[in-house]
């Protein structure tokens, strides 16, 4: 859920994408004569002890490489060296865990099911133990099977939907509060150089498809409690139909130069309300002063809640690393312990919520404004992707909704089509837990 | 002994010296995890690959029933029956024209060449953020702009599928000017003597000559080019990715096979069971048809 590079879109050629499959082989044969430095990356290293690699994604925000390693450098247990790894990160590390060349701690936007119960993640239970409580709930249910957690939340990243106050007064119209409203609004904004609304330029289906969010609007789940499909119900059409109503009213703006992600539609007055994430406040904020206002997705339907996604990188251990138990005691240190590390990491560098609630109450910058605003909705509101979510279920929603949005595809039938590929892919996860 | 075996000369010494570390080369990066992918295809394996639960063909069953990669199928080819004939056509005529010139020929022919030393991402990114970019100062929209015509937003409208407009035009660009200096190559080889043959004979410069000598002449050509746009269309990958995908994923529609398959099971969903039974697949039907399409042209077989 969280969104790791926002200033980078995603590339990636051919050649890499053969080089990931077909390699994978490859890269199992030459571990054993890697090790686990693999001399790419510079680091910093600490005290004495074992030598570990810790991996990060490329964060956009100036001076976070450096922090991470004066963190690690102030470690005394063991020699910690940080790599700072630009690209498909994700892709990277999931590659990486197949060997015995990869990280020994690492960020992930994860862990996911079948790293979890393919026994590639260590159980971090025991380090989070004396903390637990103090996480904030949402995002770290997803990091927890079976009662053991496999990811320390470090950041919580949201997303959240921004208006300019002065456009939506000179056309007199209130924050909208319900989907209804919010497909008026964004029609009655629209005038000839400004759109009413930017859902990023697919229209809305990456953003609001992947994450089911208009479904947690409508006061459903994607994944219920007991691991079973959450929204195999005749709400989810009606609302993901609406979703087309508000394409074809012709009130979105469609292909601006910069994606959802970066809020340059927004500041630049291309569009009056733009979905974007948390990071994009300062920015805004920034450019418009106080001239803009933040809302949850609106809720629809009778049952419906206003919700908003977060997400957590998460600091996990790998399970083939040499020395799991300095590894898991380093991320204790750093993700459990080291409390002023921690909220320096959230808001020195880029805007990002602590996942400690302890540490989100103390925050100043997190007090006033729109940052309080966005800090209630991701309590209240907070949806993160369930951990039994897996990417071809993502995939099939996502089809789904693109496909109500954009070709007015009969909702009913594409959402049974989605909740057929989750029901597959729930059923071949819950059957490995027995 | 030790002679016998290092050849007269060393001779085999030096073959092994010179050949082994591409063979090595070869079969490492190559042939193992070609196999090794094969192997797994018939497995269930995720997130290892190492698997050791051994599942028969049931990868390719679900690849095969899964409509959204069969639609994957059906892009590519609809995809490969548009570009490859049109990119043909495309650089066939630049290399006449280019060939015809009297002067310049190797500045039109270096220009025209160019964009084949582009990177696809590269290029991608060009047409996606300025050339066909959605709002009202892109460059396709201001040129609509000039008729009266309202912005289209060019990559995420599905009625009309606008987006296939970029999606060709990049790869036209890209790659017209490799197959044009290849078709120059061959319009050189055709005897001077054969047109002045023709020219006594009566046929009349322009069609007819174009018809009856220089297509003929540059049948060997044409086939190699043909062979080699089919399976570029089979791969594609790059402009794709690059033009479509967004932090949040891929949309349903212009997703070719590879785009699809790295989304499911060999990106961050590591199945990498059901991603090699789909690399299976897609690799036969390359294989199956670059063999077909060979036959029917007659490759390999000599010129008469």
């Amino acid at each position: 859920m969280s969104e790791p590079q926002h200033s980078t879109l995603p590339m990636l050629s051919r050649r890499r994408l053969l080089g990931l499959s077909g390699g994978l082989a490859l890269t199992g044969a030459l571990a054993a004569a890697c090790g686990s430095n693999t001399g790419r990356g510079g680091g910093s290293s600490g005290g004495g002890g074992p030598a570990l690699s810790q991996w990060y994604h490329q964060y956009g925000e100036a001076g976070t490489e450096q922090a991470v390693q004066r963190y690690a450098a102030a470690y005394r247990q063991a020699r910690v060296t940080v790599q700072w790894r630009p690209g498909d990160y994700d892709q990277q590390t999931a590659a990486a865990l197949l060997t015995d060349a990869g990280p020994d701690v690492f960020e992930v936007n994860g862990p996911s099911i079948d790293q979890i119960q393919g026994g590639q993640v260590a159980d971090l239970t025991e380090q989070i133990k004396n903390a637990r409580a103090d996480f904030n709930p949402a995002v770290l249910a997803p990091k927890t099977y079976q009662g053991r957690v496999y990811g320390i939340p470090q950041v919580i990243d949201m997303q959240l939907l921004y208006y300019r106050r002065s456009l939506l007064d000179r056309a007199g119209v209130r924050p909208p509060q319900t989907l209804d409203e919010l497909v008026d609004a964004a029609r009655r904004l629209t005038t000839k150089d400004t759109k009413g609304l930017f859902l990023g330029n697919d229209g809305g289906a990456g953003v609001l498809g992947q994450g089911g969010l208009p479904l947690f609007a409508a006061g459903l789940q994607l994944v219920t409690d007991d691991g079973r499909t959450g929204f195999d119900d005749p709400a989810a059409a009606q609302t993901l139909g609406k979703l087309h109503t508000l394409y074809a009213s012709g009130s979105l703006l469609l292909g601006a130069p910069a994606d959802w992600s970066d809020p340059s539609a927004f500041t630049q007055g291309l569009t009056a309300m733009q979905w974007s994430g948390l990071w994009a406040l300062p920015q805004i904020s920034k450019a418009l002063g106080d001239d803009f206002g933040v809302l949850p997705f609106p809720r629809d339907g009778s049952a419906g809640r206003p919700a908003v996604p977060v997400g957590a990188y998460a600091s996990s251990v790998s399970a083939r690393g040499k020395h799991i138990d300095a590894a898991k005691a380093y991320a204790k240190w750093l993700w459990v312990d080291r409390t002023e590390y921690q909220g320096d990491f959230a808001l020195s560098y880029g805007f990002h919520i602590p996942a400690r609630i302890s540490l989100a109450k103390k925050a100043a910058k997190l007090r006033s404004g729109p940052a309080a605003d966005a800090v209630r909705f991701s309590t209240d509101h907070g949806h993160a992707l369930p951990l039994l979510w897996t990417p071809k279920s993502q995939v099939a929603l996502e089809d789904a909704v693109s496909r109500i949005i954009k070709d007015g595809a009969d909702p009913a039938a594409q959402v049974k089509a989605a909740v057929a590929t989750a029901n597959a892919e729930l059923q071949r996860v819950r059957r490995k837990t027995g | 002994m030790l002679s016998r075996l290092l050849g007269p000369q060393r001779r085999y010494l030096w073959f092994w010296v010179f050949t082994g570390p591409f063979v090595i080369g070869l079969a490492v990066f190559a042939y193992i995890p070609l196999l090794w992918s094969i192997g797994l295809s018939f497995f269930d394996a995720h997130n290892t690959v190492t698997p050791t639960h051994f599942v028969g063909f049931a990868n390719y069953g679900s690849m095969l029933s899964d409509t959204a990669f069969t639609s994957s199928l059906a892009t590519f080819a609809v995809f490969s029956l548009f570009i490859v004939p049109a990119t043909y056509a495309l650089s066939l005529a630049l290399a006449l024209m280019v060939n015809r010139l009297r002067f310049a020929r190797a500045f039109f022919r270096s220009v025209f060449f160019l964009p084949t030393a582009c990177s696809y991402v590269v290029a991608s990114m060009i047409w996606k953020l300025s050339v066909f970019n959605g709002v009202r100062f892109g460059l396709a929209n201001t040129v609509l702009g000039w008729f009266g015509a309202d912005p289209a937003a060019w990559l995420s409208t599905t009625r009309p599928p606008w987006y296939w407009v970029v999606i060709v035009t990049v790869r036209l660009w890209l790659q017209a000017g490799f197959y044009l200096v290849l078709f120059l190559a061959g319009l050189q080889r055709i005897p001077g003597t054969l047109y002045e043959a023709a020219a006594v004979d009566g046929a009349r410069p322009g069609w007819q000559v174009f018809r009856h000598i220089t297509f003929p002449q540059l049948r060997a050509t044409s086939v190699a080019v043909l062979l080699l746009l089919v399976i570029n269309a089979f791969q594609a990958f790059d402009e794709f990715y690059n033009l479509l995908s967004t932090a949040r994923g891929y949309p349903p529609y212009a997703r070719p096979p590879l785009v699809y398959l790295y989304y499911v099971a060999l990106g961050q969903g590591q199945d990498l069971g059901l991603g090699s039974a789909g690399a299976v697949i897609l690799a036969l039907i390359i294989a199956v048809v670059t063999v077909v399409q060979a036959r029917w042209f007659g490759l390999g077989r000599k010129e008469a």
